[in-house]
């Protein structure tokens, strides 16, 4: 890796998105709608005595599920339009190292991700008085954790796909059972063997149950540092696994 | 001086289909060699080799005095891609400051590559906006502004106005006589009497390997394209019929 490279290519990642002011306008306003939507969804709902609100809750768990959806949406398009431009085999002419390439992405789209869990998280809080025993600052960093995640996912999964339509389709594959399983619907210990089985290797679940840490205890957990290193450990396999498909030479 | 890319017994399959059997030829240093041969002869294949990202069955490709690929070939080569390899969503500008910054150079270069391909006006515009022939001087900018020792370029003149053609020519030669290789592939003959030398192709295999006025003299005309007619003729009724440098 170089450091000049690297640089290079994380300004171009986010002036490419900067071009693309309809893109940023909605990364920014969708998960505000979402989350004004959840309010009023569970606005009337009684809250049992001493457990946090319906919307504390789920409000929490969907300001993690932002960036990771919507960031692996966004890489394995942008990813794959290297790959069938052209611009990919060129890059691969030049002094750029595959990690550059790859950690640019990482570093642009973590930014992004980042800048949506701040906008969403400031209106969840002061707007919806979203309420969690730990600080929002946790929340942030988790969230930003899951748009990384979500980008070195998208990095290999797009090396799947031939066309736009395929690596649409790759979201309900790679995204779908990661939020039916990750105990929000359900909690994990109250699902079936086997589905807590899948549920343990899928990396969102210890995203949300990080999160649900935050929600529920003022300082940060043990749990919650474990959880944080088996989601960033995910993302790293991921990256690697998304070199090991960037081949300099094809036939 | 040694050559700039020497191949030896070159065999390439795609899609299980030999598209490139057994090509030998060399390309001088500071130089314009002209790669010719109708559509799928196996043209942008051989530059994929050259530039080290295809895959090989068979042979050798040596880069300056490198295994075709190396890492330390990086710093010294540009490719231009057929399709336009430039990012839409990006300004002209924007795109050579990456190309730049990749080769370590500064914006002051990037700007002038862009000047050298005549889109100095429409620097500031995005890419996908550019019309065909000035997408694909964008990407040609790209492709010259680390100023590589070695420039491969698949038909970077395709869609161009003939004055445009003409000045790429003109700045070919001028990186040329500069000490600059060049590979330009076409498959417009009037182009290939501006090469210094023309390596010529067909359906994978090497049908002449000379200069343009060598290859006039081989086949006993002047006009270029009815020289290729007859050395290609001439190859299929006999083995004798391969062209050596």
């Amino acid at each position: 890796m170089n450091p000049r490279i690297l640089s290079a290519t994380v300004g171009r990642i986010l002036r490419q998105l900067r071009h693309d002011r309809r893109t940023v306008a909605l990364l920014v306003v969708v998960p505000t709608v979402l989350l004004t939507l959840v309010y009023y969804m569970y606005n009337d709902q009684p809250t049992p005595p001493g457990q946090p609100s319906a919307f504390d809750q789920i409000a929490l768990v969907m300001l993690g599920f932002f960036p990771f959806i919507i960031m692996f949406l966004v890489t394995s398009i942008a990813m794959l339009r290297e790959r069938t431009t052209g611009t990919l085999e060129r890059l691969l002419t030049t002094p750029l190292a595959k990690a550059d390439l790859l950690f640019g992405y990482g570093i642009a789209f973590g930014l992004a991700g980042a800048v949506q869990a701040g906008v969403a998280s400031a209106v969840a809080y002061w707007v919806f008085g979203l309420n969690t025993a730990g600080s929002s600052g946790l929340v942030i960093m988790i969230a930003v954790l899951n748009a990384v995640l979500a980008v070195a996912l998208g990095l290999l999964c797009s090396a799947f796909a031939r066309t736009e339509f395929q690596a649409v389709q790759f979201m309900p594959v790679v995204v779908a059972p990661q939020l039916l399983l990750c105990g929000l619907f359900v909690p994990r210990d109250q699902m079936a063997g086997w589905l807590q089985a899948i549920s343990d290797v899928l990396p969102l679940s210890y995203a949300v149950e990080a999160l649900q840490e935050v929600g529920a205890h003022t300082e940060p957990t043990a749990t919650m540092w474990r959880d944080v290193v088996v989601v960033a450990g995910a993302a790293v396999l991921a990256l690697l696994l998304a070199a090991a498909t960037l081949r300099r030479r094809s036939s | 001086m040694g050559d700039a890319i020497a191949v030896r017994g070159l065999v390439v399959n795609r899609g299980g289909r030999r598209v490139l059997d057994g090509i030998d030829a060399a390309v001088p240093r500071g130089s314009v060699t002209g790669l010719l041969g109708p559509s799928g002869s196996g043209k942008t294949t051989l530059m994929r080799a050259v530039v080290g990202v295809q895959v090989i069955a068979a042979g050798t490709v040596t880069v300056l005095g490198q295994p075709a690929g190396a890492a330390q070939l990086r710093h010294r080569i540009g490719y231009l891609t057929q399709a336009p390899s430039v990012y839409a969503d990006l300004t002209v500008r924007e795109n050579a400051h990456y190309f730049a910054a990749l080769h370590g150079r500064g914006r002051a270069e990037a700007d002038r590559a862009v000047a050298d391909v005549g889109l100095a006006d429409a620097a500031h515009q995005l890419v996908g906006t550019l019309s065909g022939g000035q997408r694909s001087r964008a990407s040609l900018a790209c492709a010259l502004v680390g100023e590589p020792e070695l420039v491969v370029l698949d038909e970077p003149t395709v869609g161009q106005d003939p004055v445009l053609r003409a000045d790429l020519w003109a700045r070919f030669h001028e990186l040329a006589a500069a000490g600059t290789t060049l590979l330009v592939s076409s498959h417009v003959m009037d182009e290939a009497a501006r090469c210094d030398r023309l390596l010529l192709i067909r359906e994978g295999r090497l049908v002449a390997d000379d200069t343009p006025d060598a290859i006039r003299a081989a086949a006993g005309v002047d006009d270029l394209d009815e020289a290729f007619l007859r050395l290609i003729r001439a190859g299929e009724s006999g083995p004798a019929g391969r062209e050596a440098s």
